[in-house]
């Protein structure tokens, strides 16, 4: 069943809230030691959560459009009195006194939180292996990774573990884990959901999205947490976006451009995928061509200089003072040396040098100036190509799921974002869809991308997409 | 290009502290992205300005009301060490000469 069927089954009362629960409980129970899609599993409190859900039914209550649907929410967003870790020690047993605000929208619109998923810690990779807690597999073949960094709320749907899952895309953490667990992954646009109590990588960039296994139930979850909060100065005044009643208008008549430099960096079973996609929506109505965004193929590089300078930034704060790790030291310099040095994994460290010598005097403008040029190059390019089409195709990964241990270089490990990372520049919109399988069976996703606040449009070509792949 | 030199410094301004191994390692692995940003180094983009946000973000103004905050016991009970509602540290500042 689909979130929004559970959903209606629950508020009308033909099941209840706990009998969903535990039906995803054993799941779980199943799979989850093959999986490790979660960090935390709040069984107890989601019990509890569920229960309240099926009084509020009896009493006469509505408990709202995810009423008793269990959900899994990305160990980055902070739940008041469960632990917290980004998939690092450095927050290990660290748990938050607030909830981050799309938890209290999911929960204020019925959800049942049922645990915290794994993550490349801080959100930085494209695998869930830099988890300070061991990787994620994916569930469609367990020796090939997830993708990252939501790769834990990937497979926790893919699983059937939670039929919604919230996840947090900086350059394609959303996107390219649903496309390589065949799951629905959107990246809303920059502002659209509240990052407060997001715990930050970059700034700038990170977004809060839904994973779901159906186009529809992706959009009922991201019409819950949507909307402006006083509490994020960086969001949006714009309403939560109508999705739901645009979803079935098809795509009759709307102009579909697929981006031309982007076109060979996917793998050729993937790259076919984008064409049978551009095909069938074309033989929905639309008018799909070739369109241009030159400076998409610089996304990259412009990407992994801002990104690691505002993670070297927002890192600052874990100093063993407030909160997390303290590993002791004669003095407090020292102190926070070791802790840092302690609690830190790898690309962590990595990307956190990699970010003060982009900001450091005397390459500043070499590397992090000229790295935010090119974005307002990428920003310009998108602009001038969505006046010519409503919405962009393209690969969301280059490849199906690789294996585990597969892309042991830095490099080989970032281009798996290469077609995800532009539209992050700009700010823009994007969906992954499932649609079909390439390599080994596995499945593959097309990437839909609008412009900001393009959301209903984008919904409408997704759902296209979604009819003409099953 | 990034030398073992300028890696020992930036873990340094990033409170890390690495061994020699270590050194080596982040040297290679920031020498492969820094060497791929070359594709940007040759583009001239002095006319064109830099992009820091995706949003137009303006200062923004609001009344100054009492709302509800964060619990502090709650939030002290996180910390590593506390003392009297406060955040302890060890000693900032070394010994008077």
């Amino acid at each position: 069943m689909t979130a929004i069927e559970l959903a209606a089954a629950v508020r009308s009362g033909h099941r209840s809230a706990v009998d969903v629960l535990e039906e995803h409980l054993a799941r779980i129970d199943e799979r989850e030691a093959e999986v490790h899609a979660f960090m935390t599993v709040t069984a107890d409190s989601a019990r509890a959560s569920a229960r309240r859900i099926d009084e509020r039914v009896a009493a006469g209550d509505d408990p709202g459009p995810l009423a008793g649907v269990p959900l899994a929410l990305k160990d980055n967003m902070c739940t008041r009195g469960v632990p917290t870790t980004c998939s690092s020690r450095i927050l290990e047993g660290w748990r938050p006194p607030y909830d981050a605000t799309v938890v209290e929208r999911a929960v204020a619109a019925g959800a049942v939180i049922v645990g915290k998923t794994n993550l490349d810690e801080f959100a930085m990779g494209s695998s869930t292996e830099n988890s300070a807690f061991g990787p994620t597999r994916n569930p469609h073949c367990l020796d090939r990774v997830p993708g990252g960094s939501s790769g834990g709320s990937a497979a926790a749907v893919a699983a059937g573990f939670a039929p919604l899952a919230l996840g947090s895309d900086t350059g394609g953490s959303i996107r390219q884990p649903a496309a390589l667990c065949g799951v629905v992954g959107v990246k809303p646009t920059y502002g659209r959901v509240s990052r407060y109590g997001l715990v930050a990588f970059a700034s700038s960039l990170d977004q809060i999205g839904p994973f779901a296994s159906t186009v529809a139930d992706a959009a009922v979850l991201l019409e819950a947490i949507a909307g402006h909060d006083p509490l994020d100065s960086t969001s949006i005044q714009e309403p939560a976006p109508r999705l739901l009643d645009v979803l079935h208008q098809g795509v009759e008549g709307l102009r579909i451009g697929i981006i031309d430099e982007l076109a060979s960096a996917a793998d050729p079973d993937v790259a076919a995928r984008v064409t049978a996609a551009a095909d069938a929506l074309s033989a929905a109505g639309a008018k799909v061509d070739r369109a241009t965004v030159p400076a998409a193929v610089y996304g990259l590089t412009a990407y992994y200089l801002i990104a690691p300078a505002e993670a070297s930034s927002n890192l600052a704060r874990y100093d063993g003072v407030r909160y997390g790790l303290r590993v002791d030291g004669a003095d407090t310099t020292e102190m926070m040396r070791r802790t840092r040095s302690a609690g830190f994994g790898d690309e962590v460290k990595a990307r956190i040098m990699l970010g003060t010598y982009a900001l450091s005097a005397g390459y500043y403008d070499a590397f992090y100036g000229k790295a935010q040029r090119v974005r307002t190059l990428v920003r310009r390019d998108f602009a001038a190509a969505y006046e010519h089409f409503d919405v962009l195709l393209c690969a969301t990964s280059p490849s199906v799921a690789f294996r585990l241990g597969e892309k042991a270089d830095p490099l080989a490990m970032y281009r798996c974002d290469v077609c995800t990372i532009p539209t992050s520049l700009a700010g823009d919109a994007a969906v992954s869809v499932p649609f079909g399988t390439g390599a080994d069976d596995l499945p593959v996703g097309v990437q839909v991308l609008a412009p900001a606040l393009g959301e209903p449009v984008m919904f409408r070509v997704a759902a296209a997409l979604e009819g003409a792949a099953s | 290009m990034i030398s073992r030199r300028d890696v020992a410094e930036v873990a340094a301004l990033a409170r890390l502290d690495l061994t020699d191994a270590e050194i080596d390692h982040f040297t290679e692995h920031l020498v492969k992205v820094l060497e791929h940003a070359a594709d940007i180094e040759q583009l001239d983009l002095d006319d064109v300005p830099p992009t820091s946000h995706p949003l137009p973000l303006v200062n923004v103004m609001r009344d100054d009301v009492v709302g509800s905050t964060v619990d502090r016991d709650e939030v002290l009970a996180a910390a590593p060490d506390v003392d009297e509602h406060r955040f302890r540290v060890p000693p900032i500042l070394g010994d008077e000469p």
